[in-house]
């Protein structure tokens, strides 16, 4: 009886285990067939398209993709661009979003609910069609740099920055969570003189480690794959991200080889903001050791 | 009395170094090149022989993907922000030209002799844009396939007939030899549809919209000719002569290199790769002749002036010098197509007498049509591409056609008739 138990156990252990790798392959071979693609020369990646061989590292293998991508279009300075412009907005929206979500979560004032409402309804209005609009608005305001005062935004890494810094999104998650956050927390660190700032900072900030994080990494792949905006504001290359500039292996003939070394390499950020990320997630699960 | 001196010496150093760079006038160029190094080179070598040939004007560039190009003008027209000379994509101009973005190019007499008529871009009866090249279509075979199955090599004169490419569809693909006798391109789904298969629509006697007033597709895009030709069209699907709209990518660019297709509906930028590839033995040849002539399409990116230029003489001149043979001739050889001038073509390597594209040359010259010549040519050309698409998917072929002339006139008639303001 408990042989066949035991069988039974095995097998079930040995379907679940086939059933998370089937699905971790789903996963994991669009990237395993970008960076094994990134190796080959055009003309054998198309040939192995059609067989398990795009998965593999066989026949003519070499980094030559690699430097004829840096040869056809300024990839550092594209990846540059992107992680500043995606670091600055995600850390400057995440302190200026959970503050505001705090002010929804705990404070009281006149007309709260129909503010957040309306930040919520947003949610349903597709970029797209606010695109013209907000074009049009940054190209006539004003900015004090370097160079003094200047009319219009355009190709500016600010015209990237500044619209994205708050989202109904971001805000949303951050309510969201505070809301399920113990009230005792709050109403203790109060009656010891906290100010609301304090309360904040002190209090709220290091217990909501997990919706930062995760707020954080949605907001950091929003960013990073921004197309269109930079696209109609940044007529300079200069300040071109890495999306726009994924369009500089598309030619007549194009490049496939190249193209899968680009999408490599544009990859890496994002895979170490993740980890970087998860770990933080995990670490402030384990350490704050609240009870709903 | 120091300041004015060193105003006097400062001056006179200016008038004393001859066409030094600050008296030039700055002309702003993009160009939708970015990311291809040889159009680049060229490019910047015209930019530098101008700024050097003259005085007046600096020529300043700035590229752009391809793919980015056009939706980056759009944006800038919109917040006031065009350069003084754009290239645009030639049957993308009238669009332009009519939403207020462009103006009329200002280039001496006779200055576009002996042009290609596809390197051409005029609209109501005025010149907007002029190309440095055209690009072609032609019928890619291999001269030992169609000897194994006795089948004629067309010329120009003679192309294959309506009945006569069927049948050599028909035994191609019954020879077995091949997944597929013929393949059209039906992967990329972009402007290749317009531009690669109107002419089969031309040749049948259709069309995407009345060419005479270019106000209604009212029986041209669903009348009994382009019936005829969307009948044909998904008989092309249903034999299983061709692959169908889940064409692969790859498929496309290898599948007749590596012997899977027996034919190829291709563009002669792909040609030389081709040629690598194949060697001797590959042919190419004029379109069909579905019964008024074989068509192929015409027009390619072109130089323009914008609309916003303060210096519009400026970029014209910049025009007019970028068009010299030579320069022609070297975009030819850098990137493969088809030189706008029979005298640059004859200083080519590939389309002079003997070259081995020299026969898309004549195809350009004896076969090219241009797709509408109107702003809403844009619409036209999605609703033509999401009809093809219909009908090789096995969409009835008169509702289809119907439904787009439908849609093609209703957006006509929401454009006013795309009437240009006065």
């Amino acid at each position: 009886m408990a042989a066949v138990t035991e069988t039974n156990h095995a097998l079930k252990l040995t379907g679940r285990y086939a059933l998370l790798v089937a699905v971790a392959l789903i996963f994991v071979l669009p990237i395993l067939f970008m960076v094994v693609s990134s190796l080959k020369p055009d003309r054998q990646l198309l040939s192995d398209t059609s067989s398990f061989a795009a998965f593999l590292p066989v026949g003519d293998i070499s980094v030559g993709n690699y430097f004829a991508a840096f040869d056809r279009a300024p990839v550092g300075l594209f990846i540059f661009n992107s992680v500043f412009i995606t670091v600055v907005t995600v850390v400057i929206s995440l302190f200026l979003c959970s503050l505001a979500a705090f002010a929804f979560a705990y404070l009281e004032f006149r007309g709260k609910n129909i503010v957040l409402s309306v930040i919520i309804a947003t949610l349903i209005i597709p970029f797209e069609t606010i695109a013209i609009p907000m074009l049009m608005v940054v190209n006539s305001l004003p900015w004090i740099g370097a160079e003094g005062l200047q009319w219009g935004w355009l190709n500016t890494y600010h015209v990237q920055i500044v619209p994205f810094l708050a989202d109904a999104l971001t805000i949303f998650l951050f309510v969201q969570y505070f809301k399920d956050l113990p009230k005792e927390l709050i109403e203790a660190a109060r009656l010891d003189g906290a100010t609301w700032f304090e309360v904040y900072r002190l209090v709220i900030v290091p217990i909501a480690g997990p919706v930062f994080a995760t707020a954080a990494i949605l907001k950091f792949l929003i960013m990073y794959n921004q197309y269109l905006w930079p696209l109609m504001v940044t007529q300079s290359e200069q300040f071109r991200p890495v999306m726009v500039g994924l369009q500089y292996f598309f030619q007549l003939n194009t490049a496939w080889g190249e193209v899968m070394a680009y999408l490599s390499m544009i990859t890496i950020p994002v895979l170490v903001f993740y980890l970087v990320l998860q770990r933080a997630f995990i670490a402030s699960i384990a350490s704050t050791g609240i009870k709903g | 009395m120091k300041p004015i001196r060193t105003a006097a010496s400062a001056l006179a150093i200016a008038l004393a170094v001859p066409g030094t760079a600050f008296a030039q006038t700055e002309l702003s160029l993009w160009y939708h090149g970015a990311g291809n190094d040889v159009e680049r080179s060229i490019l910047v070598g015209i930019i530098e022989d101008f700024n050097a040939s003259q005085d007046d004007w600096a020529v300043v560039l700035e590229e752009f993907p391809q793919a980015a190009y056009n939706d980056s003008v759009v944006a800038a027209a919109v917040s006031g922000n065009l350069p003084d000379i754009i290239d645009v994509d030639g049957p993308v101009m009238p669009n332009w030209a009519w939403a207020g973005y462009m103006q009329p190019l200002q280039l001496s007499e006779g200055a576009l002799d002996g042009f290609l008529p596809g390197a051409i871009g005029e609209y109501n009866g005025e010149v907007y844009s002029v190309g440095l090249w055209d690009a072609a279509v032609a019928m890619y075979a291999r001269r030992s396939t169609l000897e194994e199955h006795g089948i004629r090599i067309p010329t120009l004169d003679a192309p294959w007939t309506r009945d006569e490419f069927d049948d050599i569809l028909e035994t191609l693909q019954a020879s077995g030899e091949f997944e597929y006798a013929l393949d059209l391109g039906m992967a990329d789904q972009g402007e290749w549809y317009p531009y690669a298969f109107a002419p089969f629509l031309w040749s049948f006697g259709g069309g995407i919209v009345d060419r005479e007033t270019y106000q209604t597709a009212e029986g041209v895009l669903n009348g009994d000719e382009a019936i005829a030709f969307g009948e044909w069209w998904q008989s092309l699907f249903d034999r299983e002569l061709v692959p169908g709209t889940s064409q692969d990518m790859a498929d496309r660019e290898i599948g007749f290199i590596e012997g899977d297709y027996a034919l190829q509906w291709n563009g002669n930028w792909f040609g030389i790769r081709t040629l690598e590839a194949v060697g001797d033995d590959l042919l190419f040849l004029p379109a069909p002749d579905f019964g008024n002539g074989p068509k192929i399409g015409g027009a390619s990116w072109q130089f323009g002036v914008s609309s916003t230029s303060e210096h519009p003489e400026g970029a014209s001149a910049f025009i007019e010098f970028a068009i010299q043979d030579e320069y022609l001739a070297a975009f030819s050889d850098g990137i493969g197509l088809i030189p706008a001038t029979a005298e640059a073509a004859a200083m080519t390597e590939n389309y002079s007498e003997g070259g081995p594209l020299e026969v898309f040359f004549g195809l350009s010259e004896a076969q090219a049509m241009l797709r509408p010549v109107t702003p809403g040519y844009v619409f036209q050309a999605l609703e033509f591409r999401k009809a093809l698409s219909d009908i090789a998917n096995g969409a009835d072929v008169i509702d289809t056609l119907d439904a787009a002339t439908d849609a093609i006139n209703d957006d006509i008639e929401r454009n006013n008739g795309y009437a240009t303001a006065q």
